[in-house]
């Protein structure tokens, strides 16, 4: 099987949030919860750089080392999920989140945090694929239909890339050969434990 | 008039000039070997920025604080902080005090009152200070106990009872720990407001210690109301509870006046100094009670022997025997008037 993960890049993206909208839509993510966000580094300034940032379904990933409850399992693509059946809402994958992916939908006043909710790589959680009890919790399982995360699918500039891991790498590298510069994969060395050498 | 104006205007263009001519390396960085522009010349990667600052934060639309983070790799860090260091450092501590206090008693054994029981009794601790002790003392359990289980519940009590049963426990825990808060907050200011006067440094607790603090049989240490070594635990509980007090307080209303890192930092100190605490507690709680005889009633009841306070507390004893004989001798003076 693959290893599936995200790529941004960082010198394609136009901060169009299409696919911050595009993700909140499809999941009918609750208000106040962004599963995934784009971040305007030196904005305004020369060398602006902005980059779509979510669960990047890290190797060894933190959170899920955290969770005192261990509501977290990763599948056999390399995805990240976890159980909100399970979930204490403690906010501790936050804490260890390099990205600050996990996301809760409360104050957390007196630990009133509430059910996490991050990015799930449109792959829903331990429920039956695809059931209402799935999409009611964690939103659509385009994964389970053979299709990708739907904020990578619909990046009108494809700055945004979601999909087996040396593919996307291969793509990218491509991509810098070619235009002659590149930024990087951002969040790569942290997520993964390797970069993409061009 | 005029040659004045052109004079500056001339500083002004051979500045303008010099200024053009200063900046060309910077142009000419930013041109790629082709002439074309280079998009990246000024962009800084991302391992210079996280050279500059452990985060890569930038500007973005939602209105919150931490959303603007885009990368902290520091998460990794407390990620080995909270499994690896925080579970050896816990159990290492609490589970060596265990065995060092079971030694104590193997070696030792219980610190029998020397001359027996009198039969006569003395206060030592008002109801009032009995119960600030004991609403401590309860929540003190409640909380090591349920914050225990956030640290050590996933690798002792969920492979018994199973994901579910320990989530909702959990859960439960979790709101008990963070209420029960208040209760421990109450208790300590309590009991530093009762005992702080005595619990001051004197001159006898270095005889106390030099006298073997009461575990050498033959020879008399001296102390009053407190000992040292229960002026040691007073301080360190003072200390130690500030500090998992204001943590905790960090902890409970996240992000309230800290960001990430702010709240990585409150979480360690906040464990960190809880299982010191624990270790210290534990040893507190062996010598209340069974470590020595005759301890154990001064919380329960209130009083104790008179043979246990003046082989433990004698200066203190002598002041309590004279405050009776002062009280006694004024009641009788006042129960029968002045011929
Ligand atoms: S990005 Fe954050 S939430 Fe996602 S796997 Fe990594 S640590 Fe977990
Ligand atoms: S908030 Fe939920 S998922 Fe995150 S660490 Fe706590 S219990 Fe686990």
């Amino acid at each position: 099987m693959a290893r599936v993960k995200f790529l941004c890049d960082a010198d394609r993206c136009i901060e169009c949030n299409a696919c911050v909208t595009a993700c909140k839509n499809e999941h009918e993510v609750p208000w106040g919860i962004n599963r995934r966000r784009v971040v305007t580094i030196n904005d305004g300034k020369p060398g602006e750089r902005s980059v779509s940032m979510a669960c990047m379904h890290c190797t060894d990933a933190p959170c899920a080392a955290v969770c005192p409850v261990s509501c977290f399992y990763t599948t056999a693509d390399g995805v990240v999920l976890h159980s909100k059946d399970l979930c204490i809402g403690c906010g501790y994958c936050f804490y260890a989140c390099p990205f600050g992916a996990p996301q809760y939908p409360k104050v957390g006043n007196f630990g009133s945090r509430g059910k996490m909710d991050k990015c799930t790589y449109c792959a829903g959680g331990p429920e039956d694929d695809s059931s209402p009890a799935e999409y009611a919790k964690y939103g659509a399982n385009r994964l389970a239909e053979g299709k990708l995360p739907i904020c990578a699918e619909m990046c009108s500039t494809k700055s945004l890339l979601a999909g087996d891991g040396a593919i996307i790498a291969e793509i990218y590298k491509e991509r810098v050969m070619k235009r002659g510069y590149g930024s990087g994969a951002w969040g790569w060395t942290t997520a993964y434990h390797e970069g993409i050498a061009v | 008039m005029r040659t004045y104006l052109s004079h500056i205007r001339s500083i002004i263009f051979t500045l303008a000039i010099l200024t053009a001519m200063a900046a060309m390396p910077v142009l000419a960085q930013q041109l790629g070997p082709d002439g074309a522009p280079n998009p990246t010349a000024s962009v800084v990667p991302e391992h210079k920025l996280l050279q500059q600052s452990p985060r890569i934060e930038g500007r973005i639309d939602i209105p919150s604080e931490r959303a603007r983070v885009l990368m902290q790799p520091a998460g990794r860090q407390w990620d080995h902080f909270h499994e690896i260091t925080l579970h050896w450092l816990g159990a290492t501590v609490i589970v060596g005090m265990i065995a060092a206090l079971a030694a104590a008693y193997l070696i030792i054994g219980r610190l029998r009152i020397s001359n027996g029981r009198s039969g006569r009794k003395v206060l030592r601790f008002s109801s009032f200070e009995r119960f600030s002790h004991w609403l401590t003392a309860a929540s003190f359990v409640v909380l090591g106990l349920t914050g225990l289980n956030i640290t050590f519940g996933k690798i002792v009590l969920l492979p018994i009872i199973g994901p579910e049963a320990f989530s909702s426990m959990s859960e439960a825990a979790k709101y008990v720990h963070n209420y029960v808060s208040a209760a421990f907050v109450i208790g300590l200011a309590l009991i530093v407001a009762l005992w702080i006067k005595d619990n001051l440094p004197r001159n006898v607790d270095i005889d106390w210690v030099k006298q073997g603090g009461g575990f050498i049989r033959s020879k008399h240490a001296p102390s009053g109301r407190f000992n040292a070594g229960e002026k040691l635990v007073f301080w360190f509980a003072l200390g130690a509870g500030a500090a998992v007090i204001i943590s905790g307080c960090l902890l409970i209303f996240p992000f309230y006046v800290t960001d990430i890192a702010g709240m990585q930092i409150a979480q360690v100190v906040h464990a960190v100094i809880a299982v010191l605490f624990i270790a210290v507690i534990i040893a507190h709680i062996y010598i209340g009670t069974l470590g020595m005889e005759g301890a154990f009633e001064a919380m329960a009841t209130g009083e104790v022997d008179l043979n246990w306070a003046k082989e433990h507390h004698d200066l203190w004893l002598e002041e309590q025997l004279a405050k009776e004989r002062l009280a006694a001798r004024s009641g009788q003076s006042s129960a029968v008037p002045a011929e």
